[in-house]
């Protein structure tokens, strides 16, 4: 159905992608779709062009709560005071909030950064036969004889004939009434893409930096998971060694003294070899580091390990750089250097939480 | 409109519904326009949401996103409308289609109760037009009040004037015109439509020399008694008076966009583009101010007239949970529902006891004020006299008490620049209070006025911020001036606070500046 709006929105799309008005582009942020998946609070970002006007600045603003807590703990940012409503909203709106999947997130997600769906690479589903006991039938081998089916039917025919006697019940099976239980044979798929974490936990990554890369991998698991039907995950720490480590600790630990970026690869090479046949495996490495290595020579070892090993055998390897105020950076520009033109190695700068979207429809927008 | 009515009429049995709670409604007193319910499409409240609830706007590309905003959180099922009604005579609600029966009554109890607030709280009167289409005198009101609130087809007029002119100079000359002037939009004057008309200057007196009386003396004692330096300074002091009444305007004037109507060099589409602004921004300015008083009292009475003459047995449950997710309640941020019903409720509870008055204030036996109990049953009537008389901020500095604020766990909150994240600060009943007015004195907007269009004697337009502890946000005040600009096309400025110096925002038509100011400089 046509509706009037139509024509505002398209030109707000126009907009928005940048047809029209650019100097408007500059306003455009992140607006917020906030969903929950459990009791996290999701948000999904959508486009949003603030109409800038004299106003007070945030952070010195605060607000009235009402709830629990004591002086001193933490308020969430749900910001939008009483009486500074936006313009043009009408009078009594009511609305309320429901939950959404982590697969509906990922649709959404999808949508709105107009990512690819990934073609999987070559004929490297695997799949399990899984036999499953689903029905009954007639016929079949007496050890798959289903006893209570069999005496149900039993008993019903002799209610219909008349024979049976309720002072003295005895059902005696014929072979007519002899049911058995039959099977399906389902595929299963196990898992058949692997995405592999690599952290750069020296010192020079601080909190806000570790925020960001885990906000980027919570989207990037989403995604993925939606488009494999199996999805297993790995993480690696480094500083100037590397371990493999789990999810909490990959997200927590804060480790210091300096950056060897090759031992991840390495150990990333490793893990590949001994678990993960690129023949039969998509393979996602990601990357994150804030770009400051221990030397030239390190990274040399790192660039000969991507080349030969890594890149062909990944669909994608993904490097993001964080910025922090103690790296160089310099790592993305070696990288840069030597890895001209690879489709494969999709490399992004992240400087703050806003980048983030960003850098995922860089990552996840290629659909390899 | 006609076309739009019929298609979105009302099926027969939510009809009977409507007749049935107009009179619940009208039994409790409730006193309203006419209401036309409307069903429509989730896709149709999402447009008419966009539209701030008219079914025609001017064109403009932020209605669509507001729609887009609105759409994807119906669709994905994050978050839907489903009641809207807008301040019109007749006011016009909309219902949402597949809503089942014990929403659709909620919505219509809750929808009454806004309507009687529309017609009879004070702002509201702000919107009253007279038979051209413009605001009249709100503080006269006769016995059988029927205002013209024609609000619909003022804004498709609106839309239809804006549509001429971008078919006369194209959408994006216009459009960005129409961006120009909503960054200027909330720079008005709230309490304008109150105030009635200002004496017109005395302008014989305005070119008469300045003379300085003198006292009577005789000539030899002349020079002793009018000294000659004294009258000089008199003079000079004089003449800085008749400069300051010279100064233009000679009062601040908040309202800035009224203030450009009339003494900017517009064209005529400009002119009429910035009326248009203008004139809707003084739409929605008493929905910003009762937002607590209004969404209070229209979920007062939904509860009132649900619970104890509309719903059956069986509804109960569903009318409870939806009405437990209207009043929620989240930190860091007030539900203007969940507060306005309370404190409706606190004052009901207090006149039916008699908790008012001298004797009460003066009381200090908490024992005896907790039983306090005169059995005067005067809530009911008082609840009808505040929803007339107040506005929000009058509302909470009357009716907030301690005892409410403790009962019900305020508290405010701030930004720690320590944690870099947003703490509880205060329990305390002053500092709740304080900060709740603070946040809704001029709606949450910074309070600015014209006080020069001579500046420095360059036609500079130059503006003051009234700094009240919080700092103007700079790129956004940056941007304000450069739609300011446009518009008074001159340099513009403004003079605000920032990090605890006064300092002068200027933009000079390519370049910003921002320097130290002291008031002497003009």
């Amino acid at each position: 159905m046509a509706l009037k709006i139509d024509q505002d929105h398209a030109r707000f799309r126009h907009i928005v992608r940048g047809r029209i008005r650019k100097n408007l582009r500059k306003y455009i942020s992140k607006g917020e779709l906030i969903g929950r998946k459990g009791k996290d609070r999701v948000s999904i970002p959508i486009p949003h062009i603030d109409i800038p006007r004299f106003r007070f600045s945030d952070q010195q603003k605060g607000g009235v709560g009402q709830g629990d807590g004591e002086p001193g703990d933490p308020v969430g940012q749900g910001q939008e005071q009483p009486g500074s409503g936006k313009a043009g909203q009408g009078e009594g709106e009511h609305s309320i909030e429901v939950d959404v999947s982590i697969d509906e997130l990922a649709e959404i997600l999808g949508e709105e950064l107009e990512l690819p769906d990934i073609e999987p690479k070559g004929e490297s589903r695997l799949n399990q036969k899984h036999d499953k006991y689903t029905g009954i039938r007639r016929v079949g081998p007496e050890s798959l004889k289903h006893f209570r089916r069999t005496y149900r039917e039993a008993l019903k025919r002799q209610i219909i004939t008349g024979t049976f006697n309720p002072k003295n019940p005895v059902v005696i099976p014929t072979p007519g009434d002899k049911r058995y239980r039959s099977w399906k044979t389902t595929n299963e798929p196990v898992a058949n893409a692997v995405i592999l974490y690599m952290m750069d936990v020296s010192g020079s990554m601080g909190d806000e930096q570790k925020e960001i890369v885990r906000i980027e991998s919570f989207w990037i698991d989403a995604w993925l998971s939606k488009q494999y039907e199996g999805l297993e995950s790995r993480f690696i720490i480094h500083d100037s060694v590397a371990r493999e480590v789990d999810r909490e600790t990959f997200f927590s630990t804060r480790e210091s003294g300096g950056t060897m970026i090759s031992s991840a690869y390495k150990l990333c090479k490793n893990i590949i070899e001994a678990d993960y046949p690129p023949t039969e495996w998509n393979i996602y490495p990601f990357h994150f580091s804030d770009g400051d290595n221990w030397s030239m020579d390190d990274t040399l070892a790192c660039v000969e390990i991507l080349k030969k090993d890594l890149i062909p055998w990944s669909n994608m390897f993904a490097y993001g750089q964080v910025e922090s105020p103690y790296g160089s950076g310099q790592f993305i520009k070696d990288l840069r250097e030597h890895f001209d033109q690879v489709p494969e190695l999709v490399m992004c700068e992240i400087p703050n939480k806003d980048a983030i979207i960003g850098s995922i429809k860089e990552f996840l927008g290629k659909g390899h | 409109m006609s076309q739009f009515a019929l298609k979105t009429r009302l099926p027969r049995y939510l009809r009977v519904e409507q007749e049935r709670i107009q009179k619940v409604a009208e039994d409790f007193g409730l006193d309203f326009f006419p209401t036309i319910f409307e069903m429509v499409k989730y896709h149709q409240m999402d447009e008419l949401a966009a539209f701030g609830g008219f079914p025609t706007r001017y064109p403009h590309w932020r209605f669509g996103m507001e729609y887009e905003r609105l759409n994807k959180s119906s669709e994905y099922g994050l978050s839907r409308i489903y009641e809207m009604v807008i301040n019109n005579n007749p006011s016009y609600a909309y219902l949402l289609e597949g809503n089942s029966l014990t929403d659709q009554r909620l919505v219509m109890a809750h929808v009454y109760g806004h309507v009687d607030f529309f017609k009879n709280n004070f702002t509201f009167r702000a919107t009253d037009l007279d038979v051209m289409g413009q605001f009249v005198d709100p503080s006269q009101r006769s016995k059988d009040y029927d205002p013209n609130r024609k609000w619909i087809d003022k804004m498709a007029n609106h839309g239809s004037r804006v549509s001429r002119h971008i078919d006369r100079y194209g959408v994006d000359k216009v459009e960005s015109f129409v961006d120009h002037c909503l960054s200027l939009e909330n720079l008005i004057d709230p309490r304008s439509p109150f105030r009635g008309r200002r004496a017109p200057r005395d302008e014989s007196e305005q070119d008469e020399p300045v003379e300085v009386p003198r006292l009577k003396a005789k000539d030899y004692m002349e020079n002793y008694i009018n000294p000659e330096d004294y009258m000089q300074s008199q003079k000079e002091k004089l003449e800085a008076e008749r400069e300051r009444e010279r100064r233009f305007p000679s009062e601040p004037q908040r309202d800035v966009l009224a203030f450009l109507l009339d003494n900017a060099p517009l064209e005529k589409w400009e002119r009429d583009v910035v009326d248009i602004i203008r004139t809707e921004a003084y739409y929605f300015v008493p929905q910003y101010q009762t937002k607590i008083m209004n969404e209070g009292w229209a979920s007062y009475w939904h509860s009132k007239m649900m619970t104890e003459k509309i719903l059956s047995a069986a509804e109960i449950i569903d009318y409870a949970d939806r009405n437990a997710g209207v009043l929620a309640t989240s930190p860091g941020q007030l539900n203007p529902y969940k507060l306005g019903v309370e404190l409706y409720r606190h004052i009901e509870d207090r006149w039916n006891r008699g908790q008012f008055g001298r004797e009460w204030e003066e009381c200090d036996n908490l024992d005896h004020k907790r039983s306090w109990d005169m059995q005067l049953g005067l809530g009911r009537e008082k609840i009808f006299q505040v929803r007339c008389l107040y506005n929000d901020v009058t509302f909470i500095d009357e009716f907030l008490t301690e005892e409410f604020v403790a009962e019900h766990k305020l508290y405010t909150f701030g930004y720690s620049g320590r944690s870099g994240q947003f703490e509880i600060e205060s329990r305390q009943f002053k500092e709740v209070k304080e900060k709740m007015l603070f946040q809704l004195t001029n709606s949450g907007n910074p309070i600015i006025e014209v006080i020069d269009a001579n500046f420095k004697n360059r036609g500079e337009l130059l503006l003051q911020h009234e700094h009240m502890g919080i700092d103007l946000q700079k790129d956004y005040a940056e941007a304000a001036l450069e739609a300011l600009c446009r518009c008074w096309k001159r340099p513009v400025g403004i003079v605000t606070t920032m990090d605890k110096k006064a300092v002068l925002l200027r933009y000079d038509g390519s370049e910003h500046s921002e320097q130290p100011y002291s008031a002497s400089e003009s």
